[in-house]
């Protein structure tokens, strides 16, 4: 039985065809996967079923019936549920409050939350997802948050529910966990359409998957007939180029002295709730060392310490050996390159020009300004001279940084930091949100520079990119960070355990042994 | 509550035409006009000769002309303390305090630097720069007290700047009644008169226009250069944009915030130097008509602007300056320059942004066809 | 020290706290709305100049004390309507168009007080509100009816805020609009309501002033009051209980300055006197700033499909 069939959707931003008519169907009980690369037009798909936009042209149907446009309310009470990308739950309510949302008439002079808590009990049992109901949002999980949200779209009794990119924030154990949810829901009878950009993900969880390329419906069909490779080629609308080879045969000796070294580094997030407990970690030359973990569990805020906008309470960070003050002006300095994990709103300055950005953590250098008035003809060459060899592609570098699409920003901030010739790079989350040329080119010229003796420290949330590009990989847990083992010797399973806080007690084991 | 918003929305647009900021800008004054057309006309004015009578009062005669600079000199300076300010995103709303620590501190100046003999106690050039500088430093200290609190404490300074014109203004009452009392003026609270050596001079024969004109516009053009090609210019605008990503390519951003302050506090201050040596001589308390609220309006009429400043000063000022004579003639009553004033700011905000963002009007039907 | 000890026993004293703490609590619940739901509302001061204006306006025109009460809420309503247009149908600076509704609201409303009454020496005066002498409550017995309605809006919106689905909204919507959009409820009216609510009651703080403190209208009467009722917000956690305790507290200690001023003789200048009540509210926000949880949505306009 058909419960939902899209129609020859299209949607069109200014020049952007995000959707070129897309017709997909899904049945009861079925795991669709929407596959495509970031910008492939997945989310307006899903967010013009769920009433967000409205089609150009083109029609949705729930149960046969006809969706109105632009209407969110009637998707929810036919029975679509979203889980988005971005929860949508208010951080200051609790979770009771965020599942009751909008679920009872905005008139009702008096709401019933007894009758409510006890149903969303029966859920929560039901399908086997245990919250703490009056928990604020704010102090729950990211893997939790996503229980609600879940837990929000079954209480809104979802028949089908369309979950956009739900592992990207997991370990591989709530993965699996999550699977089972989805695999018990779907016994239930409910449909699923499963929104992602990971191809074994895909593989394991769908019955069909369906792939969208510059906005068109490329391929479509059942997941036994699919390969890896076939579901790639069309993703990406070529073959995969196998990546850069790296020269790792002429590995620069390495030195004892490790190029940056953190001793017992202590600190507290703004909102106190979130700390680093002694973290200690070094980096040796030419080599790339990873951070994984769990998106919340302190990655950001080590990566503010390092990028030196962080207070730090105890501990010291050593750079060759020499104690570094943190603050970003003496890692800029001291010739620290640092890729943020926010390009859009940390790594630049959306309302300042291509070629003030370009410049803007080296401004006061003899080479931009003399006597604080900038020479904006040399700035302007060095910045051209970064959009041709960082192929950053714009009109002008005149325009607002904010004109550039997140590929082109990243390029950018890579070649303004990379071009300064560093001894160290600091990036985090450098690829997120890319699409796989940009990530290709990402990953290919940190590993160029790190053949030039250069070392790196990245901090990813990708498990993907921490094992296609690391050496050795510490794992980061509520604020504490694991010993940095060989790549090598990580598991997808030891490290999925390590990623949910249960490293210490195997680490000491270990030693005990 | 249904969901409706499809309706009626926003989306930036691509690209901004040139002319679309003349044609907004032009669609806004003719707004204002015809609203405070009606006003007029409700006062039982013939709206022609009102209008007609605020352009004379404003520009229709040398006098008018001398007057409308006049008014506009200490309003470019609380102009450009607000664009300085607001650039850098630090809400200071306290220029009207600041105004009047700046002439407190010029007639303080001017009384500790007066001999018994009633004379000048130092070179006249540096007496006239002590002057100065104590108005700009009593201007800028009033508003590096909220950024502090704002940098150390996270103390939201819009609220805070608010008091602080309160607290000033009281403060200044407070001196009026005591240490800087004018012995001569009867009971009325009013400092003593300012040494004539340190009033600023005339710019024209029989008009109260006065050198803190110039200076006023010296420092538009200084603020547009610094703001636009020196590295304090673009760390400032960088924390102004974002203060996230400024501290993140290593700009101190309390450190820009109080530099700031400091220019914003003093430019303010300034004003009120500007007010006492150029035109009243001591300073009473209702020296300024909402000088320090008028400077916010005239940044944002000039998008923040130093240059633009200077023009919307002029346009504020010739407003206040011709209304004022039109209420005389015409009788309608003067306060519909702050009503000019106010209903501009409004139409020119709604006007820019709509150059920046069009309606999208879409009925709901016609999207289900 | 004797004399502030004789004030905490002078009932006369506290029934100076309510009367100034009157306008407080209103214009404080009126920001506590709007900011709630994200907005920040600069239109108080004006709001209130033109709440006092009109409501003794249409009082003198004949009306009923109600009635001008009424249409002090109406116009606060109509220039709240008029903010939320600027600000969350369009994303116009929350600052800016707050502060261009308060120069608008005032010196529309000086210019009509112009207009209408253009030369007059001493203000009209209106026979404003009497005290509830049919209470038997002491302090509350010779308050205004207006005092008591401003108490019982306390946990009136306190109801509203936290035991019904509006309020539930309302609260999701200053900390995540895109929480409340994902529900299909529209963002722009959830705002809009809450910022005209806010205002009316704004423009009801300022019809005190006209109908119950004084009995007629004069410039400049509003003084500051709204600006302080932004930092009483701030001070009560954007919580109804606390901006009651917050208001009260404020005029206790303006009632206090005043008593004191009287008492002290000239002893210190009564401009310092008069500073107090705003140095207080400095001084509150510094103490309260850093653990103050704002909005999380608070001054930042939402547009629609953009994060």
């Amino acid at each position: 039985m058909t419960v939902l069939s899209i129609n020859n959707i299209s949607k069109r931003f200014d020049d952007l065809i995000a959707n070129d008519d897309v017709s997909l169907t899904l049945a009861k009980g079925e795991v669709l996967a929407l596959l495509g690369e970031n910008g492939a037009g997945k989310s307006t798909l899903m967010n013009i079923l769920f009433g967000h936009y409205v089609a150009d042209s083109g029609s949705i149907s729930v149960f046969g019936e006809t969706l109105p446009p632009g209407d969110t309310r009637a998707a929810i009470a036919r029975g679509v549920g979203m889980v988005h990308q971005h929860f949508t739950l208010a951080d200051n309510l609790s979770v009771i409050d965020n599942v009751m949302l909008g679920t009872e008439s905005i008139l009702r002079p008096f709401a019933s939350r007894a009758a409510a808590a006890e149903r969303l009990q029966a859920l929560a049992e039901r399908f086997g997802l245990q919250i703490d109901q009056n928990a604020l949002v704010r102090f729950l999980s990211v893997g939790e948050k996503q229980r609600v949200e879940i837990l929000k779209a079954l209480y809104r009794g979802a028949k089908i529910l369309i979950l956009d990119e739900p592992t990207s924030v997991l370990t591989p154990q709530e993965v699996a966990q999550l699977f089972a949810t989805l695999k018990q829901l779907v016994a239930e009878g409910l449909s699923i359409v499963f929104i992602s950009h990971k191809l074994d993900e895909v593989l394991a969880i769908a019955h069909r998957i369906a792939v969208l390329r510059a906005g068109k419906l490329v391929f479509e069909g059942g997941t036994k007939d699919a390969t890896k490779a076939a579901l790639a080629r069309a993703m990406i609308g070529r073959d995969v180029e196998a990546l850069p080879s790296v020269v790792t045969s002429v590995q620069p000796e390495r030195i004892d002295q490790p190029v940056l070294a953190l001793e017992s580094v202590s600190a507290h997030a703004d909102d106190a709730r979130l700390k680093l407990d002694g973290v200690s970690l070094d980096v040796r030359v030419g080599e790339i060392v990873a951070i994984a973990g769990v998106s919340g569990n302190g990655q950001s805020l080590l990566a503010d310490v390092v990028f030196g906008v962080a207070h730090v309470e105890q501990g010291r960070v050593l750079l060759r050996g020499k104690a570094l003050p943190l603050r970003a002006r003496a890692m800029i300095v001291h010739g620290v390159a640092r890729i943020p994990e926010d390009r859009q709103h940390v790594g630049s300055v959306s309302d300042l020009s291509v070629w003030e950005n370009a410049i803007l953590p080296r401004v006061n250098d003899a080479r931009f300004s003399e006597w604080g008035v900038i020479n904006s003809r040399a700035s302007r060459a060095h910045a051209s001279a970064l959009v041709k060899s960082f192929d950053v592609r714009l009109a002008s570098i005149e325009q607002p940084i904010r004109a550039l699409s997140g590929g082109n920003i990243q390029k950018l901030i890579l070649g303004r930091e990379l071009s300064e010739a560093p001894t160290l790079i600091i990036a985090a989350q450098p690829t997120w949100g890319l699409d796989v040329g940009a990530v290709s080119f990402i990953h290919s010229q940190l590993r160029n520079a790190t053949a030039r003796g250069t070392a790196v420290l990245l901090i990813s949330e990708d498990l993907d990119e921490v094992f296609a590009l690391a050496d050795r990989i510490a794992v980061m847990s509520k604020g504490r960070l694991s010993q940095a083992r060989a790549a090598s010797e990580w598991t997808m399973e030891s490290i999925g355990l390590a990623m949910a806080g249960e490293v210490d007690a195997r680490s000491r084991e270990h030693r005990a042994a | 509550m249904r969901d409706r918003e499809n309706t009626v929305r926003l989306e930036a647009r691509s690209s901004i035409s040139t002319i679309a900021p003349l044609i907004a800008g032009l669609t806004a004054i003719f707004f204002t006009l015809a609203v405070c057309g009606l006003l007029v006309l409700w006062a039982k004015a013939d709206v022609a000769s009102a209008y007609v009578a605020i352009y004379e009062g404003a520009l229709g005669s040398r006098f008018a002309i001398t007057e409308t600079f006049t008014r506009a000199t200490p309003l470019m300076l609380t102009g450009l303390a607000a664009a300085v300010a607001f650039r850098a995103r630090l809400y200071n709303i306290g220029a009207e305090g600041q105004l009047y620590m700046g002439a407190i501190a010029a007639v303080a100046a001017s009384v500790v630097m007066t001999n018994d003999a009633g004379e000048l106690a130092l070179p006249t050039s540096l007496a006239f720069l002590l002057m100065i500088a104590a108005g700009a430093l009593a201007g800028a200290a009033l508003l590096i007290v909220p950024t502090l609190l704002k940098t150390k404490f996270k103390v939201d300074e819009v609220v805070t700047t608010l008091l602080l014109n309160f607290i000033a203004l009281l403060f200044v009452s407070l001196l009026l009644d005591g240490p800087l009392k004018d012995p001569s003026a009867m009971g009325w609270p009013q400092s003593p008169t300012l040494l004539s050596d340190l009033e600023f001079s005339k710019l024209v024969e029989r008009g109260r226009v006065h050198t803190g004109l110039l200076f006023a516009i010296g420092l538009a053009l200084v603020l547009s250069f610094v703001i636009r090609y020196t590295s304090f210019g673009l760390a400032m605008r960088a924390v102004g944009a974002n203060d996230r990503a400024a501290a993140f390519a290593g700009i101190g951003v309390n450190a820009t915030l109080i530099k700031v302050a400091f220019i914003s506090g003093a430019l303010a201050g300034l004003a009120g130097v500007g007010e006492v040596a150029g035109r009243a001589g001591y300073v009473t308390l209702d020296m300024s008509p909402g000088y320090g609220y008028s400077g916010i309006v005239i940044a944002m009429l000039a998008g923040l602007s130093p240059i633009g400043v200077i023009l919307a000063a002029l346009f504020v000022g010739g407003t206040i300056v011709g209304a004022d004579a039109m209420s005389r003639s015409v009788n309608v009553p003067t306060y519909i320059a702050d009503v000019i004033v106010a209903t501009a700011l409004i139409a020119v905000l709604v006007a820019s942004l709509l150059t920046r963002y069009r309606i999208v009007w879409r009925a709901k039907t016609a999207a289900k066809r | 020290m004797n004399e502030l000890l004789s004030l905490l026993v002078d009932s006369s004293f506290w029934v100076a706290v309510l009367r100034i703490a009157t306008p407080l609590i209103f214009g404080t619940l009126g920001v506590l709305l709007c900011e709630r739901a994200g907005v920040l509302n600069l239109g108080i001061e004006g709001i209130m100049v033109a709440g006092a204006f009109i409501g003794w306006l249409t009082v003198h025109s004949g009306a009923g004390l109600w009635g001008g009460v009424l249409a002090a809420a109406f116009v606060g309503g109509l220039l709240g309507a008029l903010h939320a247009l600027l600000v969350v149908r369009l994303p116009l600076s929350q600052h800016v168009a707050g502060l261009g509704i308060t120069l608008f609201a005032t010196s529309l409303s000086y210019f009509a007080y112009r207009v209408l009454f253009p030369k007059v020496d001493s203000p009209p005066k209106i026979e404003a509100f009497s005290e509830m002498s049919w209470l038997p409550i002491p302090v509350l017995a010779e308050q205004t009816p207006l005092t008591l309605l401003a108490v019982l809006l306390v946990p009136a919106i306190w109801y509203v805020l936290y035991r019904t689905p509006l309020g539930l909204a309302l609260r999701a919507v200053g900390e995540s609009p895109h929480a409340v959009e994902a529900q299909g409820i529209d963002v722009v009216r959830l705002r809009s309501g809450p910022v005209i609510a806010g205002s009316a009651l704004m423009g009801v703080a300022g019809s005190f002033l006209t109908l119950a403190a004084f009995n007629s209208f004069f410039f400049n009467m509003v003084n500051g009051r709204g600006w302080i009722c932004v930092a009483l917000v701030v001070f009560a956690s954007w919580r109804p209980g606390k901006a009651l305790i917050g208001a009260l507290l404020f005029a206790f200690f303006d009632a206090a300055q005043l008593r004191l001023q009287q008492a002290g003789g000239g002893l210190l200048p009564y401009q310092l006197y008069l500073m107090l009540p705003y140095v207080l509210s400095i001084v509150a926000l510094v103490l309260v700033a850093r653990k103050a949880a704002y909005p999380q949505a608070l001054m930042k306009p939402y547009v629609k499909g953009t994060r």
